[in-house]
C-alpha cells in the first residue's frame, strides 16, 4: 500500500509521544512511533516530544540514535522539538558544557522557570497562529540568545519560548497537553509543503 | 488565560513528561547521581530504601529534609518524596521544600486511619497507590495527579504489583464498555466516585497516568509491568539493594523503553550480578503488608 501522505515520526524513547500521536491523528495525518535509527528513513518529519532530556539523551547516544538524527535534519527534513526536545536539539545550553544533537543556532537554559510548584499554563500569541494559543510549561526551558537567522514565533515575559529556523522548530511549552491542534498544524504543514509554508511563515 | 499555577493540566502533564520511564528510590546524593547518569527521568529522595524501612520497623516517617535537600541539589532531573498518609504538613513541608512531586505513600507509616490528604489543594502534584478502581478514583477524586500500583513495597516480588496493574486495568475496560444505566451502580460497588467513572467511561482510559510500583527487581520485572499497561516504573529497592547498581539501573531503563525487545533484555540481564534478595508475600504476616494501608 503506497500513497502520498507524508507520515511524521515520533522520538518514542521516553516522555509524552502518544500524546502527540493523538494529535497527528486528529489532524487526519499518519503516525508512527520510532524506536530505532533506521526508522528515521521511512519519515518524513520527526516530533522529538517532551520527556526527561537527561533520560532521552542517554537513549539517543546508547541506541546509536545521536548521527542518524543529525543526518535526518541535514538531509533538510524538518523537526519539532518541544520542551525536552527543544533542549536536545540546541547548539548551546546555559551552564553546561555540552550540548546534545547542536543542531538549532539557539542557546537554551534548562528548567528556566524553576522547580515543577513554578509549572504554569497561559494564553500565548504565537506567530502563525489566530487568536492565543493555550500553553502549557512543565519545568520549562526557555531560549535566552537566538543566531540570526532562526525565527522567534513566541516570547513570554520578554523571553523566547517558541523558535523555527529552517527546518527546526521548537517550543518551551506543550502544545500535546491541550486539546489544540493549531501549533502541530504549523509544524505539519511545513512537513507537507516546506517552500508555501515558509512564504506563509516568512 | 492568565498564568496559572498548579492547574490539573499541569499537573497532570508533570507525570505525562515522566511516562516510558523510571523512578528510582535514592537515600543520598551520590546514589542520585547514578539514578540521573544511567538514565532515570525521576529520583525519589527517602531516608530508607522500602527493604530496610520493613528491617528497622518503628514508625518511618517523612525523610530528613537534609537528605531531601542534599538530592535537591544534586541533580537536575525531578525530585520526588514520600508523605505519610494524611499527613498534610509533611506534605506542605515537602512542597515549601521545592520537590517536584510528592508520593503519599503507603510505605510510611500512616499518619491518618480514615482520610488521605486533599491533594487539590496544593500546587505541587502527588502521586498515589492504589490496588484497584475503587481506590484509583478515590485518589483521583482526591486530587492525585499520577498513580502508581501499590505491589508489596521492599520484598523484590512481583507478584502483587501485577496483581494490582491486571486488576485495575481488568476494572477500566468493564467501566468503558458499561451502560448509562450501569455506572452509578458500579460506581457504588467500587466505592468510586461516580464523575471519575463517567470521565473513565468518556476517555477510554484512566485520566491520569498509572505507573507500576512495589516489587520490581529486575530489568524483565519492568519489562513485565510495562507489557501489562502500567505507563512507567518506580524501583524502590531493586536498584541500590542489588550487586550492582550501576549496572542494574541502566538495565531497567532499556528494559523499560524496549520492553517487548526480548532478545536485548536477554542481553541486559546477563552479568548483572544478583537481584535484591526477595521475600515470599504469603510469608509476610498480615500487619507487615504495607498494601493494606490507605483507605
Amino acid at each position: 500500500m503506497q500513497n502520498n501522505r507524508k507520515k511524521i515520526g515520533i522520538l518514542g524513547l521516553q516522555g509524552a509521544v502518544q500524546e502527540h500521536l493523538n494529535h497527528i491523528k486528529a489532524l487526519g495525518l499518519e503516525g508512527t512511533i520510532v524506536k530505532k535509527p533506521e526508522q528515521l528513513d521511512e519519515i518524513d518529519g520527526l516530533i522529538i516530544p517532551g520527556g526527561e532530556s537527561t533520560a532521552i539523551k542517554n537513549l539517543i547516544v546508547r541506541y546509536g540514535f545521536l548521527e542518524p538524527l543529525q543526518n535526518f535534519s541535514k538531509n533538510d527534513k524538518p523537526i519539532l522539538g518541544t520542551c525536552a526536545g527543544m533542549v536536545l536539539l540546541a547548539k548551546e545550553i546555559a551552564d553546561s558544557e555540552e550540548s546534545h544533537l547542536g543542531l538549532m543556532d539557539i542557546k537554551v537554559k534548562r528548567n528556566a522557570y524553576g522547580r515543577q510548584r513554578d509549572s504554569f499554563e497561559v494564553d500565548l500569541e504565537v506567530k502563525g497562529i489566530q487568536g492565543t494559543f493555550p500553553s502549557v510549561f512543565i519545568r520549562a526551558p526557555y531560549i535566552e540568545t537566538v543566531g540570526s537567522d532562526v525565527e522567534i514565533l513566541a516570547t513570554y515575559e520578554g523571553n523566547i519560548v517558541a523558535a523555527r529556523q529552517g527546518n527546526l522548530f521548537v517550543s518551551s511549552f506543550h502544545p500535546e497537553l491541550t486539546a489544540d491542534t493549531k501549533f502541530l498544524k504549523l509544524f505539519t504543514e511545513f512537513v507537507n509543503a516546506p517552500t508555501e509554508a515558509n512564504t506563509v511563515l516568512l | 488565560m492568565e498564568k496559572q499555577l498548579g492547574s490539573e493540566t499541569v499537573k497532570r502533564g508533570m507525570a505525562q513528561m515522566q511516562k516510558g520511564g523510571v523512578i528510582m528510590d535514592v537515600i543520598n546524593a551520590e546514589q542520585a547521581k547514578i539514578a540521573e547518569a544511567s538514565g532515570a527521568v525521576a529520583v525519589m529522595a527517602l531516608e530508607r530504601v522500602p527493604s530496610d524501612i520493613r528491617a528497622a520497623g518503628g514508625v518511618a516517617r517523612m525523610a530528613d529534609p537534609r537528605i531531601v535537600e542534599e538530592v535537591l541539589n544534586a541533580v537536575s532531573i525531578p525530585v520526588m518524596a514520600k508523605a505519610r498518609i494524611g499527613h498534610i504538613v509533611e506534605a506542605r513541608v515537602l512542597e515549601a521544600m521545592g520537590v517536584d512531586y510528592i508520593d503519599e505513600s503507603e510505605v510510611l507509616t500512616p499518619a491518618d486511619e480514615e482520610y488521605h490528604i486533599l491533594k487539590s489543594a496544593y500546587t505541587v502534584p502527588f502521586v498515589c497507590g492504589c490496588r484497584d478502581l475503587g481506590e484509583a478514583a478515590r485518589r483521583i477524586g482526591e486530587g492525585a495527579a499520577m498513580l502508581r500500583t501499590k505491589g508489596e513495597p521492599g520484598t523484590g516480588n512481583i507478584v502483587e504489583a501485577v496483581r494490582h496493574m491486571r486488576k485495575v486495568q481488568a476494572q477500566v475496560r468493564k467501566v468503558v464498555h458499561m451502560n448509562d444505566d450501569e455506572l452509578m451502580t458500579e460506581a457504588k460497588l467500587l466505592g468510586a466516585p461516580y464523575e471519575i467513572l463517567k470521565q473513565i467511561r468518556a476517555e477510554g482510559k484512566l485520566p491520569v497516568v498509572n505507573f507500576a510500583a512495589g516489587g520490581v527487581a529486575t530489568p524483565a520485572d519492568a519489562a513485565l509491568m510495562m507489557e501489562l499497561g502500567a505507563d512507567g516504573v518506580f524501583v524502590g529497592s531493586g536498584v541500590f539493594k542489588s550487586e550492582n547498581p550501576e549496572k542494574f539501573a541502566s538495565a531497567i531503563v532499556q528494559a523499560t523503553t524496549y520492553y517487548n525487545d526480548y532478545e536485548l533484555i536477554g542481553k541486559l540481564s546477563k552479568e548483572l550480578g544478583s537481584a535484591m534478595k526477595g521475600i515470599d508475600i504469603s510469608k509476610l504476616p498480615a500487619e507487615e503488608r504495607m498494601q493494606e494501608r490507605g483507605w
